[in-house]
């Protein structure tokens, strides 16, 4: 086939598909001009994004286990990087997280912190042993380094847990954007996002994935960043509103305080009225996270979370060598920085845009027949994500009686700030990459666990190679659909469900890996208990909390990991200590995996 | 100081019985321990002074301190730190002849 070629000729693939990219937008631009309407630009910009993709993963089509499961472990260190940015930044980074820093500031940053930090932890505890291991899959690891089936059981089990509270937020995600693009209602929309999901990773797998998943980076950076530059040079931020935008921090603290932010409350009658999900303005930046403790506490479960998210970890697996782990690593978290600090600038710039009396955006203080006549309020008032309502009778609108979803600071900045409607086509094509690009590692997580690990590890080993990869075909269309079903019901939202997967993955995962590399003591039993004991600690905490129980050490719902992780440890050392130590192959094993020249524990075709 | 000496004694001895595979990893260990150090100073210690940061004459770029350092100032720190890491690591696997033969 093509591969030898194709893999050389990456730079230039993926720099002609750039270009392309650039040149449909400026054909968009052009049709806007030309009387195309919003809606129609919306749904090219999808469709077209998402035909691409399906395109690539038909062409990445594989009947090989080491191209299905690991990309043939050849994907180079920059282009795994852009893939894990993509796998790693979810609908929630992309759609909620602006939103987030919007209306909690500081407090809420403490996950830009955690979402990045952990990748310190990856570089150094993990990827390049785990690498050197050469296991298709996590649980695969566990069960070869603590040996038995139990082990490898359990960490399916967390494994599926925390990818499966992940998976269906974002799948949420992709039928969030997918209605609002192409006008079809959520419950279908659902659906729609499944099934371009599915096209992606079905036939090629892993490879398939890693190559889509760069291809959605490019779109999404694109998408976050042009509409920052923009409307920063459009308000006279600056350029690079990333170093220029000090001015404007400092303005929205002072227009705070002008319109009696903290001040103004409004009545619970009030609220009532205001449609569920929307949030207003009136809350001090430093009510969030008050403490320093539930900010570091939240930092650290993110952290932990990252470096035991089986989806991230995978894509290590398909570098060419334990160095290119390592370095891939670091081109992750840059590709990932590039977003995380725009997101600040994105939530600094959109509230100063909607505040400034003294900028033509700007809403408040205006008068409320005014703000309701606008075009951008009533297509975001439809779409349920503004509100607007007089409380207190005077005709004009005050900070408190503004709303907005989280949600509407990515996707509704641009048309605010007067941007033409092809970026806010862009920004939806940029959410549906993002979101399509973690659910797409998230599935094929669960899937390859379920597949390699349950079905041909324990069930039928004995099983030929076109079976397994049919199986794990089946088994990604069957996850698929449950976490649309499941999504389709909305639970919890888009981020609160993302921050539980983390302290799923963080209770159960976090301790067997890492101990599984740097404590040659730790053994199967030990494994078994730190993994089960984790996640049950984990859950029943969460349930409790859910229920009204108060908690302790300030542990709250979005932070249960640290309970979770904590026992996972004590049970882990404790009962390794007491049972017996691992055998001296396996003992030599962990030596083997410690070194990175030398073959692989696991052969390339297991 | 007799206690200094013996335990100096004891850490010589015990380096020079060391394989050259048990050297690599001592080596590896301690630059886990470095990197994790920077790390959590960076990720963890220095929001424990959230407000003292808030507070802070140090305005890098004009941002308040904590604000500049939740956007860009730890992130970055992370990136460069993987970086530094990896070379690092690399260093100590040339040095001990563990280097992979084929590279991407």
């Amino acid at each position: 086939m093509f591969k030898g070629k194709f893999i050389d000729n990456l730079p230039k693939i993926y720099g002609t598909y750039t270009g392309g990219f650039i040149v449909f937008i400026i054909l968009m631009a052009i049709a806007e001009q030309a009387g195309m309407s919003a809606k129609l630009i919306g749904i090219f910009f999808v469709a077209f994004t998402v035909l691409i993709y399906a395109l690539i993963g038909y062409l990445s089509r594989t009947m090989q286990t080491d191209a299905y499961y690991v990309a043939g472990r050849q994907v180079p260190t920059v282009f795994n990087g852009m893939a894990t940015a993509a796998d790693w930044m979810s609908g929630a980074s992309f759609v909620a997280m602006a939103g987030g820093i919007y209306f909690k500031g500081y407090g809420y940053m403490a996950l830009l912190v955690g979402w990045t930090g952990g990748y310190v932890l990856v570089a150094s505890l993990l990827a390049p042993y785990l690498r050197k291991f050469g296991c298709y899959t996590v649980p695969d690891f566990i069960g070869t380094r603590y040996g038995g089936n139990l082990a490898r059981l359990s960490a399916v089990i967390v494994l599926t847990v925390a990818s499966f509270t992940y998976v269906t937020a974002q799948i949420n995600a992709t039928g969030t954007i997918a209605s609002v693009a192409l006008d079809i209602p959520f419950n279908i929309a659902v659906y729609v996002g499944l099934a371009s999901i599915l096209m992606c990773s079905m036939l090629g797998g892993m490879r398939a994935v890693t190559w889509t998943q760069v291809a959605q980076y490019i779109v999404l950076i694109i998408a976050y960043l042009l509409p920052v530059f923009w409307i920063s040079n459009k308000m006279g931020a600056g350029v690079f509103p990333h170093f220029m935008l000090a001015d404007e921090v400092a303005r929205i603290g002072e227009l705070e305080a002008q319109f009696g932010l903290g001040e103004i409350k409004n009545s619970a009658a009030d609220l009532k009225q205001v449609p569920k999900g929307l949030a207003g303005i009136t809350k001090a930046h430093a009510e969030v996270n008050t403490t320093p403790w539930k900010f570091i506490s939240l930092a650290v479960c993110m952290m932990a979370g990252t470096a035991s998210l089986p989806h991230v970890m995978m894509r290590y697996f398909t570098t060419p060598s334990v160095k290119a782990a390592r370095r891939s690593v670091g081109w992750s978290l840059f590709f990932i920085f590039l977003l995380y600090s725009s997101a600040p600038m994105l939530a600094t710039l959109s509230k100063l845009s909607l505040m400034d009396p003294n900028l033509a955006t700007g809403i408040i203080g205006k008068s409320i027949t005014e703000v309701q006549a606008i075009d951008w309020y009533q297509n975001w008032n439809q779409a349920n994500l503004m509100f607007v309502s007089d409380f207190n009778g005077n005709g004009t609108l005050e900070l408190n009686e503004f709303f907005m979803g989280g949600k509407a600071v990515v996707l509704a900045t641009p048309e605010i700030a007067g941007l033409p409607y092809v970026i806010s086509g862009l920004v939806a094509a940029g959410g549906m990459a993002a979101a399509m690009s973690t659910a797409d590692g998230l599935v094929l997580a669960i899937s390859n666990a379920l597949s390699h690990d349950v079905y041909y590890k324990m069930i039928n080993p004995k099983a030929e190679t076109a079976k397994r990869l049919i199986v794990a075909r089946v088994l990604l269309v069957i996850i698929g659909f449950a976490g649309a079903t499941i999504a389709a019901l909305e639970i919890q939202g888009i981020l609160g469900s993302v921050i539980w997967a983390f302290d799923f993955a963080m209770s159960g995962l976090f301790f067997p890996l890492v101990l599984g590399v740097w404590w040659k003591r730790a053994n199967a039993q030990g494994a078994v208990a730190g993994m089960l004991g984790g996640l049950i600690a984990g859950t029943a905490y969460l349930i409790a909390v859910r229920n009204g129980y108060p908690g302790f050490w300030g542990v709250t719902q979005l932070t249960f990991g640290i309970i979770g992780s904590l026992v996972s440890l004590v049970l882990m050392v404790v009962v390794s200590l007491m049972t017996k130590a691992p055998d001296a192959a396996t003992q030599r094993m962990v030596d083997e995996v410690r070194i990175p020249s030398g073959k692989a524990i696991l052969g390339k075709q297991h | 100081m007799s206690f200094w000496v013996m335990f100096r004694l004891l850490t010589y001895r015990e380096g020079k019985k060391m394989s050259k595979q048990q050297q690599h990893w001592e080596k590896t260990r301690m630059l886990l321990f470095v990197t994790l150090a920077i790390w959590f100073v960076f990720s963890i210690g220095i929001f424990f002074f959230g407000a003292e940061m808030e507070a802070s004459s140090i305005r890098p770029l004009g941002y308040p301190l904590s604000y500049y350092m939740t956007c860009q100032g730890s992130l970055g720190i992370f990136v460069i730190l993987i970086f530094w890491f990896a070379n690092r690591q690399e260093k100590i696997d040339e040095e001990f002849g563990y280097t992979e033969r084929e590279d991407d």
